[in-house]
């Protein structure tokens, strides 16, 4: 039996197709979970998909993170339940407090759409073992609420314990400091990232393939540990 | 039934996008020499006597959810009729 992955579908989800079909190409077994719903139905990994989840009301993430859904989540997170977070599902993760800092409207006020050159700085989690230290690689962006920010003492901590995942190169696109764009949590099973790598695991849509390291890294490490 | 108003705004150290595209139009319109936060105001409308315990929750509302205190300062006050 393939390991089964979660993808969690909230009202104004958008990307939990792509989610699901990439979970699929990349050999694992895609299971639709439900944001109602208080179950997580027994799978080995939850994926929080892009999209405006509750309109994006209050704030991105706010809502959602209240979830029914959620409130399992977080627990099996704290177990160790692998869980990534793409873009709004980063700020589902923020907002849930199970990654720290914010995402906030991006500096250059427009929302951006682009093919992003991004710095694989911490192979050293669930989501990036297949990474190296420093490799480059290319991931779709496309945000208007990506900038991440936290106190001084955050993001000296966040530094500290190499939980930056990913920084921004060739041009920070919505002003997150120390050009991040991905972290994770101190066990480095909980990642959230703006990037959406689930766009970039077939040539016929993505410029790069270089998404699908991030699903082969939880399929290892799920592999590893039974 | 008392209206209780809670008050949100990005912290000062925080970039305030919005605040700034305002701040931007206010100047072109000839509005010059004024500088713009953008925050949020909740009123609610709470039932029954507004007791301190009434008004503790409505604090612990704000801070749960009205406010991300990662990025945002709250303020919480009665409004008199």
């Amino acid at each position: 039996m393939p390991p089964k992955i979660g993808v969690v579908t909230f009202p104004g989800s958008l990307d939990d197709q792509d989610a699901l079909r990439a979970v699929r190409l990349s050999g694992a077994q895609p299971v639709s979970l439900w944001h109602a719903s208080d179950t997580l139905a027994g799978v080995d990994a939850v994926i929080l998909p892009g999209g405006f989840s509750y309109g994006d009301y209050l704030r991105a993430g706010a809502i959602s993170r209240f979830a029914p859904v959620m409130t399992e989540l977080i627990k099996a997170a704290d177990e160790g339940l692998p869980v990534l977070g793409i873009c709004n599902g980063f700020q589902i993760l923020c907002e849930a407090h199970l990654l720290p800092g914010a995402l906030i409207r991006n500096d250059v006020r427009t929302f951006v759409c682009r093919d992003q050159d991004l710095r694989v700085e911490s192979p050293d989690t669930t989501w990036t073992r297949d990474f190296t230290a420093g490799q480059q690689i290319t991931i779709v962006l496309k945000n208007g609420e990506g900038g991440f920010v936290a106190d001084a003492e955050t993001l000296h901590r966040l530094e500290g314990e190499g939980q930056v995942v990913f920084r921004y190169v060739n041009g920070n696109p919505n002003g997150s400091l120390n050009d991040i764009a991905g972290i994770c949590n101190e066990r480095g099973n909980v990642v959230g990232l703006m990037p959406h790598p689930e766009h970039n695991v077939d040539p016929l849509t993505g410029p790069s393939l270089d998404g699908r390291a991030f699903f082969a890294s939880v399929l290892g490490f799920l592999a590893a540990k039974v | 039934m008392a209206r209780v108003v809670v008050d949100v705004m990005p912290k000062p150290e925080i970039l305030d996008p919005q605040g700034k595209a305002v701040t931007g139009a206010l100047n072109r319109l000839g509005f010059a020499g004024v500088s713009v936060r953008q925050g949020k105001r909740f009123e609610l409308e709470v039932d029954g006597e507004l007791t301190d315990d009434r008004l503790a929750e409505v604090r612990r509302a704000a801070e749960t959810l009205l406010a991300n205190t990662v990025i945002e300062t709250f303020d919480v006050r009665v409004e008199g009729n």
